[in-house]
């Protein structure tokens, strides 16, 4: 059963050719027997998981066709969980029990799918290797001396592991396309404002969005289906319908026109890995799209731009985390100040209070105007690059991480060099464009990801793209070795 | 623009965390590297472009000034780490 998609499990379901205690019982006891291998799980929900496939058996046999109903997912620790830890990565979360649930675990609950567990990310969604969570690394499946990258690497590892049909997560800077593509999966970051932001711990506001980590396009369809949805408590989300994104997925890419950024293939990009895009380029053209040399010329700045604003918005947004209402509280201290220092310094992870640093060193007076307002608009002249695209090409197409999945501590002495490891994947969320990743090759063993951006709104657009491409690749079904 | 010890002692101020005399040395070469990073930012030619603070340059939605959320006081200070008679126990600021 594990080896089916998502899809697949659904029409079982309907079937009845399985029950969602049988399908939930199989990946849990897979969660017991093999995750000790690659820590993708912070927490296992046994008992919630099989209470809720017991109601969806019950709901199934009422006639209920929602594709999702029985179906077991499992949920970024990010996402709040009512009455189940939710940790986002940080001993600073290490004992909160969330008194309400996020949107997006609400709208997969209200149709009737199965919660497996909360997997395991970088503290605060900050990193792209998941070498930064309190909880210990995640072991890449494919490679399990290397990472799973970061920070989704939990649900990545658990879908690419099969102990997990599908998975949340999400991409602040590429956090969701990055572990697609190291673990051979299909990542799609929504459009910033088309999934619900309530009850997901924030990082950086104006960048965060959620997103599906599935095996295909047509799983993400399903599962985008679920989590899209107008949201009055997010006052950024947008109120805008949403489309059936399984409706699409089989339309002709004829008449489609892919842009090639010049910038996407320069230095610093593997030759395995631009051979493998390369190939699927031709794989595009060969399907009927037009491909066309485009230039994103503010690309080279996304990287500064991202680090002067998600750190900036880091720093605000984790000031909540102060030792007095919830999270972790340092022992005895001294006065009001010291607790806040004490209680922040011993749950923070080295990365996290480097990011927070950052940030009030940019919004610090004296520094606001040559930094933060500097980098907000930057972020308005890479946004104008892609507007400028569009009005020439459907969708952009190139790498979606410059390497392969890399050894655990190659990067983790060096913060730059693990920045640049999103350089790819920046630009879409400055510009909030919706972005995803699907599987095109693999090198040394290990997988490559292609990155498909689309225009706002235009998710239907890529997933039809990556369906299509999947229909005549089989890159998506390949499998790591030992998942047994 | 580099930093040095004195800079991170007042951001571990400000930003409320506590820097030990240990690392304060690799916290500011650390900083110094990310702020080199950023400082590519000022080669770009930024005089006529308005910042963007969102995608769309939406502004917050507004709604009407309704109290429409239940009272959970007992339920979020469950989770607290120390409450009494509804309050929440922080050490004594003021003696």
């Amino acid at each position: 059963m594990h080896n089916k998609t998502l899809a697949e499990l659904s029409a079982g379901l309907q079937a009845k050719t399985w029950s969602s205690v049988e399908l939930t019982q199989h990946f849990l006891d897979r969660i017991k027997r093999l995750d000790p291998n690659y820590n993708s799980f912070i927490t296992v929900t046994e008992d919630v998981a099989l209470a809720q496939a017991k109601a969806a058996d019950a709901r199934l046999a009422a006639g209920e066709t929602h594709p999702l109903c029985g179906v077991p997912i499992a949920h970024k620790d990010i996402f709040c969980t009512q009455g189940v830890k939710t940790t986002c990565g940080s001993k600073m979360l290490d004992n909160f029990i969330s008194p309400y649930d996020a949107t997006v675990v609400a709208n997969f609950q209200a149709a009737g799918a199965v919660m497996l567990g909360k997997t395991n990310m970088d503290e605060f969604a900050m990193g792209s290797s998941n070498e930064t969570s309190f909880f210990g690394p995640v072991k890449n499946p494919w490679a399990t001396g290397c990472v799973p990258g970061g920070s989704s690497g939990g649900s990545a590892a658990a879908v690419a592991a099969r102990l997990a049909p599908g998975a949340t997560a999400t991409d602040t800077g590429g956090s969701i396309r990055q572990p697609a593509a190291l673990c051979g999966l299909t990542g799609l970051k929504p459009t910033y404002g088309r999934v619900s932001r309530w009850g997901m711990i924030a990082f950086a506001s104006s960048l965060d969005q959620a997103g599906p980590m599935t095996r295909t396009a047509e799983d993400a369809a399903l599962m985008l289906n679920t989590m899209a949805s107008f949201d009055a408590k997010d006052s950024t989300n947008i109120d805008r319908e949403v489309p059936d994104y399984t409706a699409s997925l089989n339309d002709s890419l004829a008449g489609l026109t892919l842009g090639v950024p010049k910038e996407y293939f320069g230095e610093g990009l593997n030759p395995g890995t631009q051979a493998a895009v390369e190939a699927a380029i031709k794989q595009y053209e060969a399907l009927g799209a037009t491909i066309k040399p485009i230039s994103l010329p503010h690309s080279h700045l996304a990287v500064p731009a991202y680090y002067v604003i998600a750190p900036a918005e880091c720093s605000a947004n984790l000031s909540r985390f102060d030792g007095v209402r919830y999270g972790h509280r340092c022992e005895n201290p001294a006065d009001l100040a010291d607790l806040y220092k004490r209680s922040r310094s011993e749950a923070f992870g080295e990365e996290v209070q480097r990011r927070i640093l950052v940030g009030t060193y940019c919004l610090s007076a004296g520094y606001y105007d040559a930094y933060y307002r500097k980098a907000q608009k930057v972020r308005r002249l890479i946004k104008q690059d892609f507007v400028d695209a569009f009005k020439e090409v459907d969708l952009v197409i190139g790498p979606t991480s410059p390497s392969p999945a890399f050894a655990f501590g190659a990067k983790g002495a060096d913060p730059i060099a693990m920045y640049l490891e999103d350089i790819y994947t920046i630009a879409t969320n400055l510009a909030g464009l919706p972005g995803m990743s699907l599987p095109c090759g693999l090198v040394d063993g290990k997988p490559v990801g292609l990155q498909l951006i689309g225009n706002y709104f235009e998710e239907a657009r890529m997933l039809n793209a990556a369906h299509q491409y999947q229909q005549v690749t089989d890159f998506h079904q390949q499998a790591p070795a030992d998942i047994a | 623009m580099a930093v040095d010890r004195s800079d991170i002692v007042k951001l571990g101020e400000l930003a409320r965390l506590q820097i030990s005399e240990e690392t304060i040395d690799e916290v500011t070469r650390r900083l110094g590297d990310v702020l080199a990073l950023v400082d590519q930012l000022q080669a770009a030619d930024t005089d006529a472009v308005k910042p963007m603070a969102h995608p769309f340059d939406a502004v917050q939605r507004l709604r009407a000034d309704e109290v429409t959320e239940p009272n959970q006081r007992d339920a979020f200070q469950a989770i607290a780490p120390a409450t009494e008679d509804g309050l929440y126990l922080v050490p004594k600021v003021i003696d």
